[in-house]
């Protein structure tokens, strides 16, 4: 073969690859639904979806074995809106100072320390959790047990954090400057620059971040299955122990039997999982592209 | 009230809230670092655990971690940094680019468990592979992607488009350009990313719970279809489902671990620092 020809084979090859590449994300996701629906779908042969997603008992090796997940979405749901009741506030107030009132400096330093909360691993969180702010949850409120709905919530709350706060301040950040030099030549101060114009234009994009905060709390699984007790019952309050969706994959995997009904039911609660993150991440992407705009 | 006074106490306030957000890092730092750094040691770190994981060395979970994290990134690396190329040097924006942009959004959104799921569901089941590094480093590598191709991506959109231009104008082809022009300047920022996804996945221990990770090994693992131990799963172990193991083994394989993970994020922190400073353009 001619050199010229032969470059232009190896071109006509590294452009399919990198053709192939971009391809293969949009293959992983459909991958993962596909083989979560192959290993889920059979525990619909015998259970009825409804039955499924609103029975009030999860009892999956009693026999015959039950297989509601309303405890677990419940628990799941408890645990969320109490880390996003703390996480929103904080997050959105440390998006602020570090976006508008930081020096740059300090600004640079809080965004690193951000970045390595958002590092620490989930285990290595849960671990400290579940060491010392169960017992002191416990000793505070006088309790049985220190591993609650609330140990959780506050774990949670710092996992989310991250998240919040990063794309917040993007959102911040992006607001036109014209927008301060407006407000501020009509004689507002920073403050009221800051909280009634620039927090207001960077809505859509603070949405986005509160949104996929929580997406990160719902699938947050190994800090959330050591403080939060696993007791898979219908919670009725922040101080009982619960367990979430994801605790319940992840603990009871390595006892069900491949191919069973308890096998296939933890697969199923894996599609309702990819479910939830898939439209909070669609939705949230749709607000980033509109504060983006 | 002044407008002066309410603007003190609100950015007093927005001040406390972040370093409500920023404290926990240190706290959790100090306290693993002062807990576990009496556990340290020449033998901790590099030999067996015996006694039922309750004397000895956590030498094979650290081993298992890299290996797991090397497999990840050879797999993730050179796919995510393709189709970061082909998302920003070869796409036009339309409906198939989109397409791919949103499937990237959404991997990353994935639960960490439900990777578990999926790793079991097709590599130890489906393609055979077991309960074995090669499925463990699989799975890791496919929930490292988007990080790889989010920081590929800014790391090729940071290079001005005239490089392009002007390689192009002199007769390169598309692919000459993107190697010699695009690339070379992309490549701190990719390499950001790589260790920013070496550190992701040497975190993660929900994908790895059913793919790859064991209770406890009396031996090394020997090829790519073995399983191993790792670190995050061990601190899982030895703090959950281990009862007698002394405080402070907890704490120094917490702090293995968090030490790790740290520092390969410092790294790729001040990488980036440097890479943004020294560039010319």
């Amino acid at each position: 073969m001619k050199p010229a020809r032969r470059r232009k084979l190896k071109e006509w090859l590294i452009e399919k690859a990198i053709l192939l590449s971009g391809v293969f994300s949009v293959v992983f996701v459909l991958l993962i639904f596909l083989f979560l629906l192959r290993e889920g779908l059979s525990l619909f042969r015998g259970e009825s979806v409804l039955d499924f997603l609103l029975g009030k008992s999860w009892y999956p090796i009693s026999s015959p074995p039950r297989f509601g997940i309303l405890p677990l979405i419940l628990g799941s749901v408890l645990v969320t809106l109490g880390a996003a009741a703390i996480s929103v506030p904080i997050g959105i107030a440390a998006a602020l100072f570090i976006a508008e009132i930081a020096p740059a400096r300090l600004k640079e330093a809080l965004k690193a320390g951000i970045e390595l909360l958002a590092a620490i691993p989930s285990v290595v969180i849960g671990f400290i959790g579940m060491i010392t702010l169960g017992p002191w949850i416990k000793n505070l409120f006088n309790i049985p047990t220190g591993l609650t709905a609330l140990t959780g919530s506050v774990t949670l709350a710092f996992m989310a954090m991250p998240t919040i706060v990063s794309i917040a301040e993007d959102a911040v950040t992006a607001v036109p400057r014209q927008y301060r030099e407006a407000a501020i030549a009509m004689g507002a101060t920073k403050w009221q620059t800051t909280w009634r114009i620039v927090a207001r234009a960077a809505r859509p994009g603070m949405v986005a971040a509160v949104m996929l905060g929580i997406g990160r709390v719902i699938g947050e699984t190994m800090a959330v299955m050591m403080v939060t007790g696993n007791a898979a019952m219908i919670p009725t309050g922040m101080l009982q122990p619960v367990r979430t969706l994801t605790a319940t994959i992840a603990a009871e995997m390595g006892e069900s039997v491949q191919g069973g009904a308890h096998y296939a039911a933890l697969f199923a609660i894996g599609i309702v999982l990819f479910i939830i993150t898939f439209l909070i991440n669609g939705v949230a992407d749709l607000f980033l592209h509109r504060s983006r705009r | 009230m002044s407008p002066r006074l309410t603007q003190k106490i609100a950015f007093t306030v927005l001040f406390l809230a972040t370093l409500l957000v920023v404290l926990p890092v240190a706290v959790i730092l100090a306290i693993i670092v002062a807990k576990g750094a009496s556990a340290i040691s020449w033998e901790f770190l590099f030999s067996m655990p015996r006694d039922g994981m309750t004397a000895g060395g956590i030498f094979p979970a650290i081993l298992g971690t890299l290996y797991l994290v090397l497999g990840a990134v050879l797999f993730a690396v050179p796919l995510g940094v393709l189709a970061a190329v082909y998302l920003v040097e070869y796409s036009s924006d339309n409906r198939f680019s989109r397409l791919v942009k949103l499937a990237i959004v959404n991997l990353a959104g994935v639960p960490s468990v439900v990777y578990g799921l999926f790793g079991l569901g097709i590599f130890v089941t489906f393609f055979r592979f077991g309960a074995s590094i090669l499925s463990g480093s699989l799975t890791l590598g496919i929930m490292i992607l988007p990080v790889i191709i989010t920081s590929a991506r800014e790391a090729l959109e940071s290079v001005p488009r005239h490089f392009r231009t002007v390689s192009l104008s002199l007769g390169a082809s598309r692919w000459q350009t993107v190697r010699h022009s695009v690339l070379p300047h992309a490549l701190p920022g990719i390499l950001t990313g790589m260790i920013l996804g070496l550190g992701r996945a040497a975190g993660e221990t929900a994908p790895i719970l059913f793919t790859v990770a064991a209770f406890y090994l009396p031996r090394l693992p020997q090829s790519v279809f073995d399983q191993t131990m790792a670190l995050p799963y061990h601190l899982y172990v030895i703090s959950t489902q281990v009862p007698g193991i002394a405080e402070n083994v907890r704490y120094g394989t917490a702090l293995v671990l968090l030490a790790l993970v740290l520092l390969l994020n410092l790294a790729a922190i001040v990488l980036r620092y440097r890479f943004r400073k020294r560039k010319k353009w």
